[in-house]
């Protein structure tokens, strides 16, 4: 019975594809392109349970269980660059919306058609730069010699600062460029969304004495909310992902700072370009994609329950 | 509700006004220090190297100069060369990726292709899990061969599962007669993604064009991983490689060797930036407005 209908399953799937040519030729080099490059390298992660050997190969090297897992655990590396990815994107989430939401509500009060314009482009700017230029911002301000910072700073008669060799003041100056160049791109959709209120509602508010905070409060906010509780939730499911261009191109190989600033993606990447530890960076890089995976899931059964028409599966 | 006094409608004016100074004020500000670091990074390009030595980096220089250009451009072998990789990188990407990406939101979108909500899960599901940075490693270097192959710097970023699903977005609201007509009329398959469906989706093909545009042309981050001759560095990669050096390494850098006091090693770094980055900030104005369209057409569901 059961071969029958594999059978029977396989000569519909023939026949659809004999009808459909040109339809299954044009998804082909798509289809092709991802299991090349993201369903091939899954199994991959196998690397992560061998001890590697380049010569060898992924699956001639020889298996030594958990030992990669467990040896991270032992030296605290794991326990440390987990706690840094999830607290610098969890202020990453709650400052950031905080921010977009701000600048949406107070651009949308604004009634100069010009001025608007600007700076609403001038806010979006920085996104479209590469995060290197962000780096070059930050040497530009904090280098030990000619930086701008310290320019500021021994004019008005202080001592110069060695900004490169404080970890706590970089988990600030990482906030600052995160935020600096990721609120225009949320901030217009909040924007978009304010926009797309119906104006009577604010008219009527007016007719009934209600000042424009008072809208604020009322009526732009709560409207805000679905769309917040939305980008929120699902910030919340890539909290174990890095933004590992801004934090490479802001701390780079200073190993002074990494105590506040390691996160895992910055981790995985050294461990294949500085010490070669394929293994172990693979054992990290698996134990990201897997919680990742269980948060993603998590986090879209909880929107599900709440507003089913939101969630993403 | 309210009985509305003349008092009352003093207050609200008042409590508006405040509220008025307060937006324009933040947002002013917001903006400027949006602009500060591109503006401090222009004018310190345009600093001479003594004063940056001695009082370093500044928004209102002393003195404007352009040596710091007029070396970029009596040396202008490899940042020239960086600039034609990237070009040659976002032209391809783009154009390859906009195409394949356009032909599979065209075929999810076929109400007659029975497969396609599964195709779509397939490619969806590549958001949720991934093996991870080093298995993707392994694989390009060892199995595909491609270190120090200008396409490991185009195929990890042509196509997207997301670009793909915006395009399918968009071609939904194409009207299905429009399909059955040029059915009937003869169209094939692919006739009617080239020559009904393609022209009707120009706004999201402007979109995605735009974001992959940007994508390559400031990517840095596979050059990192996989190209090592310079003959073949991208400008962003070129770019951070003159920031982390020393100044000797600068000069050797830019193919010269010249007396190193003389040069003016600190504002070349910032002229770097500032030629790296002058494209985009040249074209911002014009592009931006298809950017923000293409936010409100489907950034927030995939």
């Amino acid at each position: 019975m059961l071969q029958i209908n594999s059978h029977n399953k396989l000569m519909s799937m023939s026949r659809e594809i004999r009808k459909n040519k040109v339809l299954f030729l044009m998804l082909l080099p798509t289809v092709v392109y991802f299991i090349i490059f993201h369903y091939i390298p899954m199994p991959g992660a196998y690397v992560a349970f061998v001890d590697y050997n380049v010569n060898k190969g992924i699956f001639g090297s020889k298996f030594v269980g958990l030992k990669n897992f467990q040896f991270l655990v032992q030296n605290g590396d794991l326990w440390r660059i987990t706690r840094n990815t999830l607290l610098y994107n969890f202020v990453f989430l709650v400052l950031g919306n905080i921010v977009q939401i701000a600048f949406a509500v107070m651009l949308s009060e604004i009634g100069s058609k010009w001025f608007k314009k600007i700076t609403q482009s001038i806010i979006l700017l920085p996104h479209f730069i590469s995060m290197v230029i962000v780096g070059v911002f930050a040497y530009n301000l904090f280098n030990y010699d000619y930086g701008f910072a310290n320019m500021v700073l021994t004019s008005l008669g202080f001592e110069r600062y060695e900004f490169y060799s404080d970890p706590y003041i970089w988990k600030y100056i990482i906030v600052f460029f995160k935020i600096w160049s990721s609120t225009g791109y949320n901030m217009i959709v909040y924007l978009s969304v304010i926009t797309g209120i119906n104006p009577e509602i604010y008219e009527s508010a007016y007719i009934d004495g209600a000042n424009s905070w008072k809208k604020i409060r009322y009526i732009t906010l709560p409207m805000l909310k679905p769309t917040f509780v939305l980008l929120f939730l699902f910030g919340l499911g890539g909290m174990l992902r890095g933004s590992f261009e801004l934090f490479y191109n802001l701390i780079g190989n200073n190993s002074v700072l990494f105590p506040q600033t390691d996160i895992i993606d910055t981790y995985v990447f050294r461990s294949l370009v500085g010490t070669f530890n394929f293994s172990m960076g693979a054992a990290v890089g698996f134990y990201q994609s897997v919680f990742g995976f269980i948060l993603v899931l998590t986090v879209n059964a909880i929107v599900r329950k709440i507003e089913p028409e939101y969630a993403l599966f | 509700m309210f009985y509305k006094t003349k008092n009352n409608v003093i207050r609200q004016g008042l409590s508006d006004n405040l509220l008025k100074i307060i937006c324009y004020t933040s947002v002013g500000l917001f903006a400027l220090i949006c602009l500060f670091p591109f503006a401090l990074m222009i004018t310190s390009s345009f600093m001479s190297e003594k004063e940056i030595v001695t009082e370093g980096y500044k928004l209102f220089p002393k003195k404007f100069t352009v040596s710091a250009y007029k070396f970029l451009l009596s040396n202008p072998q490899k940042l020239v060369n960086a600039y034609k990789i990237t070009i040659f990188n976002t032209v391809v990407g783009t154009t390859v990726g906009l195409f394949l990406m356009s032909m599979a939101g065209y075929v999810l979108n076929r109400k007659d292709f029975k497969y396609r909500n599964f195709f779509a899960f397939f490619i969806y599901f590549t958001t949720l899990f991934s093996g991870g940075l080093i298995p993707r490693y392994i694989l390009m270097v060892k199995y595909l061969g491609l270190k120090d192959n200008i396409l490991a710097m185009i195929l990890p970023n042509v196509i997207s599962a997301w670009y793909i699903f915006l395009m399918r977005n968009f071609m939904k609201s194409i009207p299905d007669s429009l399909y059955e007509s040029a059915t009937i009329d003869g169209a094939g398959v692919f006739r009617i993604y080239w020559q009904i469906v393609l022209p009707l989706s120009i706004p999201a093909l402007a979109t995605v064009g735009l974001f992959l545009a940007l994508g390559f042309w400031n990517e840095w981050y596979n050059a990192m991983l996989y190209i090592e001759s310079p003959s073949k560095f991208p400008l962003q990669y070129f770019l951070q490689k003159t920031i982390n050096q020393t100044n000797v390494q600068i000069l050797i850098n830019q193919g010269v060797m010249i007396d190193i006091s003389e040069l003016p090693t600190q504002s070349i770094k910032m002229a770097t930036a500032v030629v790296a980055t002058g494209p985009i900030i040249f074209l911002y104005p014009f592009v931006q407005r298809y950017f923000i369209k293409g936010l409100t057409i489907g950034a927030i569901k995939g």
